[in-house]
């Protein structure tokens, strides 16, 4: 991973989690969660865990990497969904 | 152990909390203002100490360094002191320690004129109790996590290169016994830093210590034939013993390469406008004076002041401060009179004091203390200073790390930003994707009543005190914004970041400034928010 960017891992979930770790994880610990959680819950009804590795990405980079992240995974479920 | 500090607080003329007195260190004064100083009484000055005058060929020499700490008179609860020439490469503070400490010592104070990353093992004297106290210019690595933590009983005292120099000068921190690396030294105690396979450049801080320490122990690893010549930074008469080791430090760590200009491109962009701003001053004229640090962006704006100057026919008066190879290329090729240094970079200054007769030593107190008759950083012109944080009052934070762990060093930035006609500030507007302009920084290390602009990549903030300066920017169309402004900017790209969280009761370290009163303190790092599950 480069520095300036962070790494974003979806799975589905009963309930809405986050994982955050990082250089930045005890000064962004409140806005990270703010935008998971905001994300989570459009995207997937907050049923998803989320795991961040973060290597002081910006706020615009994080939020464009999470919805990426839901979007390929919401994606994948519907192949799964179509391949049944 | 920690239990039960609770110190009386108040409040100084910036808004911050800081101790009236501290056990184990005595009283103290809130910050006032830059020059409140001025205003006082006649200053006390330094006790005569104790001299114990010798035989004619009295020999100082010896090879064995219990031997040389037991007719120190070294005892438990007295001061030692080192300088930091020797930069990362630095053997003689692990060396000593470690005697000292299988001697049996204990309740040391340690007060060396800064430490460098080589001095991790400072932290394990912490623990077994060989130094209680510390008196610094910086704490980094496993020493600034260690105070942070509170490992340290007694608050650290962190001062500036000038508050340094005044406090030994007044006898306010006395030091009993000097253990001072020599890279070239005769049998004698004459000594110098120009030579020997450890040299570092100029002994500036060594220098103060040498006159002022009740013991001096001149550490070597090049013996020479006396006396020593051309050069003589400490001499014979300031020096009781010579301690002959195998090796003062590495070499390969002391003589770092010369540093380059940065091709990074932020770097530049604040360097090109924090030049804009140098020549939109009307300050780079003939007879003027510069200091920069050997940072990124820092030495960038010498290069560009050196193209303005040869292209405006310029020569400047002096160069000052901690020199790099960059500024002593500046007065090869004629830019500047002289350089004054305290404080050698890189491996291409070091030779230079030999070769250039206006190359020239200075002192730490002639360097940068407020309370001598007049010392260099009062006649400087331009600064040009780094900072990790800045707030939107221009208080600069050299010490704190984004986690709330001191991690720098306040150096002369505190002292050189008080006596320059012009002090800029530079960095990234950001830095790993925190932001740099703080609504208040953790830790005040230089006022920002002393600041004149903060510069980034971002645009130009001119402190609201320097209308005139603002009015030059504005008429040379320069990017100006106001501070309160870029902060929001940039943070609208980062995301605003918490305050890292502390332990409020628990009081790690003092900011002194330069005078000696409090600009702030440092608390414990307590658990930060947002580990690992959220």
């Amino acid at each position: 991973m480069e520095s300036s960017d962070c790494m974003v891992v979806v799975a589905p979930a009963e309930s809405y989690s986050l994982e955050y770790g990082g250089q930045n994880e005890a000064i962004f610990g409140r806005r990270t969660e703010r935008i998971a959680r905001e994300i989570a819950e459009r995207r997937a009804s907050g049923r998803a865990s989320v795991r961040i590795q973060d290597r002081g990405a910006l706020e615009v980079t994080l939020r464009a990497r999470i919805e990426t992240a839901f979007e390929r995974a919401l994606e994948v479920e519907k192949e799964g969904e179509v391949a049944r | 152990m920690n239990a039960g500090q609770n110190l009386k607080m108040v409040k100084n003329a910036l808004g911050r909390e800081v101790p009236v007195e501290i056990p184990g260190l005595g009283k103290f004064e809130p910050y006032v203002s830059p020059f409140d100083y001025l205003g006082r009484a006649l200053f006390r000055t330094q006790e005569t100490r104790p001299i114990r005058p010798r035989e004619p060929r009295h020999d100082k020499v010896t090879d064995d360094i219990r031997k040389a700490v037991e007719r120190s008179g070294l005892e438990n609860g007295m001061t030692i002191s080192f300088h930091h020439h020797l930069r990362n490469g630095d053997a003689v503070v692990p060396a000593v320690l470690k005697a000292l400490s299988e001697m049996g010592f204990k309740d040391l104070s340690l007060a060396p004129s800064s430490l460098s990353d080589s001095h991790d093992m400072v932290a394990d004297y912490f623990r077994n109790g060989l130094v209680t106290r510390l008196f610094s210019s910086g704490a980094r690595g496993e020493v600034g996590r260690a105070i942070s933590a509170g490992e340290l009983d007694i608050p650290v005292v962190l001062r500036s290169h000038g508050g340094r120099a005044r406090a030994v000068e007044q006898g306010e921190m006395p030091i009993d016994v000097a253990f001072l690396a020599a890279p070239l030294c005769d049998k004698y105690g004459n000594m110098t830093g120009s030579g020997g396979r450890s040299a570092c450049g100029s002994l500036g801080y060594a220098q103060v210590d040498a006159r002022h320490a009740r013991h001096v122990i001149a550490v070597t690893d090049s013996l020479t034939d006396y006396p020593l010549r051309p050069r003589i930074s400490v001499p014979q008469y300031l020096v009781d013993q010579v301690l002959v080791v195998d090796s003062i430090g590495d070499p390969s760590k002391i003589a770092t390469g010369a540093a380059r200009i940065s091709r990074n491109p932020v770097d530049l962009r604040i360097a090109r406008n924090a030049f804009d701003l140098i020549a939109a001053s009307g300050l780079l004229t003939n007879g003027c004076s510069f200091q920069v640090g050997a940072g990124g962006a820092s030495l960038a704006v010498a290069a560009y002041v050196k193209d303005y100057m040869k292209e405006n026919r310029i020569k400047g008066a002096f160069g000052l401060g901690g020199m790099s190879g960059y500024m002593i290329e500046m007065l090869e090729q004629g830019y500047f009179e002289a350089m004054l240094d305290v404080q050698s970079f890189d491996s291409a200054v070091t030779d230079s004091m030999t070769r250039n007769p206006n190359h020239i030593e200075i002192d730490a107190s002639c360097y940068a203390n407020p309370f001598n008759k007049g010392c260099t950083a009062h006649n400087l012109d331009i600064v040009v200073l780094a900072a990790l944080d800045i707030d939107v009052d221009f208080n600069v934070d050299i010490q704190t790390g984004h986690d709330g762990v001191l991690r720098g060093a306040i150096g002369g930035h505190p002292d050189t930003a008080a006596g320059a006609k012009l002090a800029v500030v530079v960095a990234p507007s950001f830095r790993g994707g925190v932001p740099t302009i703080k609504e208040r920084v953790t830790t005040v290390c230089t006022p920002g009543e002393t600041i004149d602009a903060f510069v980034t990549e971002r645009g130009i903030c001119v402190n609201p005190r320097r209308e005139d300066l603002l009015a030059s920017a504005r008429a040379a169309r320069l990017p100006v914004k106001d501070i309160r402004e870029l902060k929001e900017e940039v943070e609208k790209l980062t995301g605003v970041p918490d305050p890292p969280e502390f332990d409020r009761s628990r009081v790690v370290a003092v900011i002194e400034n330069r005078d000696g009163t409090l600009l702030d303190t440092a608390r414990a790092v307590g658990p930060g928010p947002g580990r690992g599950l959220v």
